[in-house]
Formats: structure tokens, sequence, C-alpha cells
């Protein structure tokens, strides 16, 4: 065929800065987006050592509280918007296309531009740290009266969820129109890999949640500077009406993290089990509830506002049908587990805690789902132990057994497996430490975002300041892991597991810059 | 061939998504009109409607039951004192209407405009608390060392659920939102 000809003529890869600079190939732009998620959460994780430094003793050491505040605020939009977010879009670029088949994303160019509004949004946030009266010290919430009376640097924080959005929003597009436009003969939707249905599930989420968000921002904006008052008493408006708008985004946005994930672990759990996974079907029609319950569950985040009693009832239970979707799923890995030849590379490792932690995880979540027991467990460490038990023990361990699974096919060389077992087991017992014990702090009645606190509460504390550093340092060796692999290593073959499935393992490791110029015919 | 009408598939796809964007951000804007009219009618979060035309069915008083009403107000961002009516704990009848004074008296040398906003709490007994006549929402206008009294007059629904026995009324005094002060 005359393509091969072509095919070779294109393999070229450009070299230098403007590779990356006016890149529209969706494996160097899944590069750029991985290692700035990376690069963020290094960032986001080392302004949580300083809250957990601040936390080691009772009392006021390290930093003053209005700085404690901040690294509060900035941790969390750092790791929810910078690193787990723009993670995962790494996770879609590079992947998506290679496993329907495609030859790049639909819309090579804008997909350039939703990289290239990350590194400017996260400049601006940092610099707003640095700005006369600090950065955000609201919490990522940014909850009104609070976010109104801020410094500048709110308005700076403002600005970058725009940024941050309209990239979210751009790639989401993108995304949207290669899964539904670019799939090879044959893949049809039910025949797509889970990965690709869960992605195709939170980019619709994004599109639905995100520009509500930049809209409440902006009415945030308007109401510091311009007169409006949608947040303010004063005029008439109302400090709950921005809980109630936040939260429309804020719950949905909490699946955008999550699904990814179950969607990486999806392809995992079945090439270490050596198992087709159990219940395909089932899994995406679970994936599809879980996305519209999604949109009806806000107000479980704000019961203490001073609902009515149906109000109150309708997203108690509304929230408590989550857990069915879930429960299929968790379920459903476990039975592709079940008898199967397993065994435990890194990434099946990952998976596995992914799964395990999770749940405890979502258990937490259940319990504070009932209104009247979620009224202690409001704004206590209970419920940082259990945001941290989803968010990272679902998302960043999801996202970290996609790397070890797909790190081999990336650069075309094994990784480092006893690195790779040491960074899993610091990661994990680390992060033990560091969260388990923040359950009880909070039914004890410690609340969140406060760098002091009563003595009583010193001896959990310091343990979870001792993991939180264990778990901290522990993430050098995914770097060491990853420079290694680039540089050399074990060549790995191009289906690198043992018979794993999926377009993406009938591509050389490294994949040619161009794969899939001639679609595949999928049977 | 196949090529273009993919491309053009593709930027049609974006295009309608984009237009949903656009819609998601619009029905974010949507929320706030559709919030407070879902307020005013539960009477959520203590929102009170501003003046209610209860008063054209005089409403029968219930003698054999008696809710406490309290008063009270803040002011902020404005030099006046605002003062409680002197009966700062009244007990009253469902069904009788009652009316209280506030005062207000400027502290400063020249014309200031004020607004109360009023909130009741319990919030589900906002619905029941209806104000046949009061100061809130509209712009007051205090001259130079002017006091004023600012009556409120009001009735306890006898529909009030049986378990309200307190209903406190709240007035949250500011600026009036338009800085500019036109000499009267």
């Amino acid at each position: 065929m005359t393509s091969t000809v072509a095919d070779h003529h294109h393999d070229e890869v450009p070299k230098g800065i403007t590779r990356w600079l006016f890149t529209t190939n969706h494996k160097d732009i899944g590069t750029l987006y991985l290692w700035f998620a990376f690069i963020m959460f290094l960032v986001g994780g080392a302004m949580s050592l300083i809250i957990r430094t601040e936390l080691f003793q009772p009392g006021l050491q390290v930093v003053d509280p209005h700085f404690f505040n901040q690294m509060t605020t900035v941790h969390a939009l750092v790791m929810v918007f910078g690193a787990v977010m723009p993670g995962f879009v790494g996770f879609a670029n590079w992947m998506i296309p290679m496993m329907i088949g495609a030859p790049d994303m639909a819309l090579p160019r804008l997909n350039n531009w939703s990289f290239w509004l990350l590194p400017p949004a996260a400049l601006l946030l940092i610099i707003s740290l640095f700005v006369p009266g600090g950065g955000p010290a609201a919490g990522w919430t940014l909850y009104p009266p609070l976010s109104s009376q801020g410094g500048m640097g709110v308005d700076f924080t403002i600005f970058t969820v725009h940024l941050l959005g309209m990239s979210s929003i751009l790639g989401s597009i993108n995304i949207i129109a290669t899964i539904l436009n670019m799939r090879a003969p044959g893949m049809t939707l039910m025949k797509m890999p889970l990965f690709v249905w869960t992605w195709l599930i939170t980019a619709f989420l994004l599109l639905a949640a995100i520009p509500v968000f930049a809209g409440a921002v902006t009415m945030l904006l308007t109401d510091r500077h311009f007169g409006t008052a949608f947040f303010d008493p004063a005029g008439g408006g109302d400090p709950v009406l921005f809980q109630h708008i936040f939260w429309f985004f804020g719950h949905p946005e909490v699946y955008i993290l999550i699904l990814p994930a179950f969607g990486i672990i999806s392809q995992v759990i079945p090439t270490f089990s050596r198992k087709p996974l159990f219940g395909y079907t089932s899994m995406v029609f679970a994936s599809v509830g879980i996305a519209f319950l999604s949109f009806i569950v806000w107000a479980h985040h704000m019961y203490t506002v001073g609902m009515p009693l149906s109000g109150e009832l309708f997203f108690m239970y509304a929230t408590m049908l989550i857990a069915i979707p879930t429960g299929v799923k968790i379920f459903n890995w476990l039975a592709t587990m079940w008898r199967g030849s397993m065994t435990f590379e890194t990434p099946m490792l990952y998976a596995i805690a992914c799964v395990a932690l999770f749940t405890v995880g979502g258990l937490t979540g259940l319990t504070m789902s009932i209104t009247p027991a979620d009224f202690q467990y409001h704004d206590t460490y209970y419920i940082v132990a259990h945001f941290h038990y989803t968010i990272f023990a679902g998302s960043v361990l999801g996202m970290l057994a996609g790397v070890y699974y797909w790190l081999p096919k990336w650069t075309g060389h094994m990784y480092d497996e006893t690195l790779g077992k040491w960074h899993f087991w610091l990661t994990v017992i680390g992060f033990n430490i560091t969260f388990f014990p923040q359950h009880f702090l909070g039914l004890a009645g410690m609340p969140r975002r406060i760098p002091d606190y009563a003595l009583q509460f010193a001896d959990f504390n310091q343990v979870s300041t001792i993991g939180a550093f264990i778990m901290g340092f522990a993430q050098l060796i995914l770097l060491v892991v990853v420079v290694k692999a680039i540089r050399g290593g074990k060549e790995a073959s191009s289906e690198v597991w043992e018979n794993p499935e999926g377009l993406e393992w009938t591509v050389p490791s490294p994949p040619p810059y161009h794969t899939f110029a001639t679609p595949p015919q999928v049977r | 061939m196949k090529q273009s009408s993919r491309q053009t598939r593709n930027r049609r796809l974006a295009g309608w998504l984009s237009l949903w964007v656009v819609g998601m951000f619009g029905f974010g804007y949507a929320l706030v009109p559709l919030y407070n009219i879902f307020c005013e009618i539960t009477g959520l979060n203590g929102k009170s409607a501003t003046l209610s035309e209860a008063s054209a069915a005089p409403l029968e008083v219930d003698k054999s039951r008696v809710v406490t009403v309290e008063f009270a107000v803040n002011v902020s961002g404005i030099p006046w004192q605002v003062d409680r009516p002197e009966t700062v704990r009244l007990r009253v009848h469902p069904g009788e209407p009652v009316t209280v004074r506030y005062s207000a008296h400027s502290l400063t040398d020249s014309l200031t405009a004020g607004q109360a906003i009023p909130s009741i709490s319990p919030a589900r007994a906002a619905r029941h608390f209806r104000k046949t006549e009061c100061f809130c929402f509209t712009r007051q206008e205090l001259q130079a060392r002017e006091s004023r009294m600012m009556p409120v007059t009001f009735v306890v629904d006898p529909a009030l659920p049986d378990e309200v026995k307190t209903i406190t009324l709240s007035y949250a005094v500011y600026p009036a939102p338009d800085v500019k002060l036109t000499s009267s």
C-alpha cells in the first residue's frame, strides 16, 4: 500500500523546543500533560507537607495561620485542577487514539491549545501566593463571604479557574469528538475498552459541570469588583446560593476525578488476572448511572446550612443510591480476579490497593450520607480522611497503576520492578499511616482547616505527619523509575504483558510517532 | 475524501458541544433566579416574602396557643444605631396582628441611606410569619443625626407547625446598594 511510504516519511520526529510548543501529536501532548501533572503533584505534595509539619504539634510553630489557610486552599486547587485532572487528560491523549485505532485526536490543533492553557494557569495560581494579601485562603470551595473579602489573590484564583476550565472544556470536546468519530471500523461502542468508556462519560460530565463553576466564580468576581450582589446579603443576595452552585459543579467534579481511574483499573485487573473483565456491560451502565446520580446529590455537602427536612431526606437517599452502581463495579473487579491466574506486578498491586482503599473511602462516604450523622462529621478530619481515601487511593493510585501499566509501552523499556515495588509499598503504607488516624481525629471532633488543635489530638496528628513524609518522599522514587525507563532498560515487546487485550498492544513499544494511519479492522 | 468528511463531522460535533457549554454557563446564571423563587415559595433559608397580602382575609386568632417572637438587629458598614423594639421578646397568639417599632438613629452629620434585610429563624417558620408592614428591602434615608421609628406589623399564621415555639425576626442593616446619594 502507498500509505507505508507516507508513514515512513511522517515518522521523522521534530526536534528541539518547537516540537513541544507546536506539537499536534497526541502522544507528545499526552507526555506534556503527564509531566505537567507530575510537577503539580510534587508542588501540591510539598504544600501538604507544610500543612502536616505545622500540625505535627499543637500550637503555632512553623507558619502563620493565614499562610496555613493559603496552603490548605492552594494544595487542594493544585492537586484537583493541576495534578489529577491534567493527569487523566494525559492518559486520554496517549491511550484513547491507540485504543480505538485512530491516527490522532479529532482536533489536533485544539489539543495543543488545551495543553498550553495549563502552564499560564498554574503560574497565575502560584503568583497569587506572592501578591499583597497572599493567595486564596478561603478553602478550595471559595465560599463567600470569606472569598469575597480576600485580597488580590482571590482574583488570581478566579482567573486560574477560568483558564483551567477552558482547558478542560476544550480537552473534553476533543475527547468526545475522537471517541464518537474516529473509531476504527468494527470498533462499536460496546466493544470499546472500558477506559475509553469512562473517559467518554467523564468528558460529558466536564462539559456539564465546568461551565457552571466558571459561572459561579464569574459571579464572585463581579460581586467583588463590579457591584453585583449575587452572594452579598447587603444587596439581597445569598451566600448559600454560592454553595448550591458550587456543589452542583463540585459533586460531578469528584466523579470526574474518579471515573478515569475506574477505567484504568478495569484495563489492568483483567490483564494480570488473565481473564476478561467480568460484567463489561454492567460496568458501562454503572458508570453512566454514577454520572447521572452525580448531578442530583450536590446538597449532601451542605446538610448543615438549614435545609428543610424533605430536602435533607431527598439528598440522603439519592446519595445512598450511588453505593449501588459503585458496588457493581467493585464486585465486578473482584469477580474478574476470582480464580484468575493472578500475578502481582506493580500495576496490579496498585490496582488492587485502589479497589481495597477506595472501598474504605466509599464506606465512610456512605456513613456521611446519613444526614444526622453528618452533622457530627461535617468539617472535621473525618471528611479529610474520607476524600483522601477516594481521591488519593482512588484516583491517584489508579493513575499510578496506569503509569506502571503503560510505561513500557510509552518508553519501549521495562521499568525497574524492584523500585516499583518499593514505591508501591512506601506509598500505600505511608498513605494509611497518614490518613487512617484522621478518621479518629475527626470522630473525636478535630475541625479541619485550622492550624492549631486541642492537646488530646496530638498523638494521632504526629503519626499522621510521619506518614505524610513517608508518602511524600516515596513519590521521588516514581521520578527515578520513569527517568530510568526513558533512558534505557530491558526492551519491552509490543505486548509487554502476557496476552493483554486492546489495540494499543498491537503496535510496537515504543509506538512509532504516528500509529494507525491505516485504521485496523476490529473483529 | 473520507478524510475531509471526517473533519467536517468533527468540526460540527465540536460546534454542537461548544453550544452546549455556553448553555451550561447560562444555566449556572439561571440557577440564581430559580433559587430565589424556590426559596420564596418554600420559605427556605429564612427568606420571607417582602410583604404579604395576607391581610385580605383576616386570620382567626388562636387564643389557646402562645408563640414567643424575638427581635434582633445588627448593623454593618453604615454609621447608624438601630435599636430593637423595647420588648425584645413578645408572646403572641397566632392570628393576632402585632406592631413593634425599631428605632434608627444616624450617627453622622450627612445624609446616609441604608436598607434592612430580614431573616426568620427557624427557617420553616418563615412562610408562616407574615409581615403586613415593614421596612425591609426598601431604601431608607436618614438626614444628619436624624432618628426615626421603623414599625413592623406582623401576624403569625395559625398554620405554623406545632413544634415551633419561638420565632426570631432578625434584621441586618447595610448601606443601600447604590452609593450615589441625591440630596432630598
